[in-house]
């Protein structure tokens, strides 16, 4: 339990430190980079590695290449409807939050549970 | 080239539950992501350490501050708000990308080295990649900023 607020505060401070950085650099394009900052993996690897060992971390890791990809994908996505369809932009991240879903376990499984 | 600015006014605009609002799903993303891992290893888990946790609440805070500033002056904004959304987005792919670098360099090499010193060096990676893509798309034209330049005048 006290792991767990542990992630919870630290998960917390490295995410709203990121957004407050995004918030005050300009222009928006740049300041859009930190909206795909490493955020959570800043906060909960150093705790990882401390509990489960670096060889966990590492494998932890190798996942995140392919959840970057999703987010990738996602964020393609959602810059193009936000510009093509007008949508409010909490609706847009919103709903197409399944293709961040969708293109991370995919590929997950199509090569992780292949190795 | 597009000069860098730091405006900390912008911060003003943040409203106190905003803050709040982010810190909770930074806070509670961290921990699902810790559970995931838990409950079915780490291959699944560390797919959240990607995961898009305040980019919903970040893309929508942008939109409302584009519009307020618009309706000050008098005119509706929505437009304008939601294409700056769609640059924000825009600018978070490029950090995607950054993101897959700074993930490789901690799979390949923070078995064999020194944790706290592959930490801040991996989110190095991740500034350096996402920098030299934006630097490099900032010198190309865009539809998207042509817009809003549009819309501004």
């Amino acid at each position: 339990m006290g792991t767990l607020f542990m992630r919870f505060l630290i998960g917390g401070v490295v995410v709203s430190l990121f957004a407050a950085l995004g918030d005050v650099l300009r222009p928006k394009s740049f300041a859009g980079l930190f909206g795909a900052a490493p955020s959570i993996a800043l906060a909960t690897i150093g705790l990882t590695i401390h509990q489960d060992g670096k060889a966990y971390a590492a494998l932890e890791c190798r996942s995140m290449m392919l959840g970057a990809v999703g987010f990738f994908a996602y964020t393609l996505v959602v810059a193009w409807v936000l510009r093509r369809y007008r949508p409010s932009a909490l609706r847009a991240s919103l709903l197409l939050m399944p293709t961040w879903f969708a293109v991370s376990l995919g590929l997950w499984l199509l090569f992780e549970r292949r190795t | 080239m597009k000069r860098i600015e730091v405006n900390l006014s912008s911060l003003r605009e943040t409203a106190p539950h905003e803050f709040a609002v982010r810190f909770f799903f930074g806070g509670l993303c961290t921990v699902a992501a810790g559970l995931m891992a838990k409950r079915f290893g780490p291959g699944v888990g560390g797919l959240f350490l990607a995961f898009p946790a305040i980019f919903p609440a970040s893309a929508s805070l942008i939109e409302s501050h584009e519009r307020k500033r618009k309706a000050k002056i008098g005119s509706d904004g929505r437009n304008r708000g939601r294409l700056a959304a769609s640059l924000d987005a825009r600018g978070a792919a490029l950090g995607c990308v950054g993101l897959v670098g700074f993930a490789f360099v901690l799979w390949r090499w923070v078995g064999g080295h020194n944790a706290w010193l592959m930490i801040p060096g991996a989110a190095m990676v991740w500034l350096v990649i996402a920098y030299t893509l934006w630097a490099i798309r900032a010198n190309r034209p865009k539809r998207t900023v042509q817009a809003l330049r549009k819309m501004g005048s």
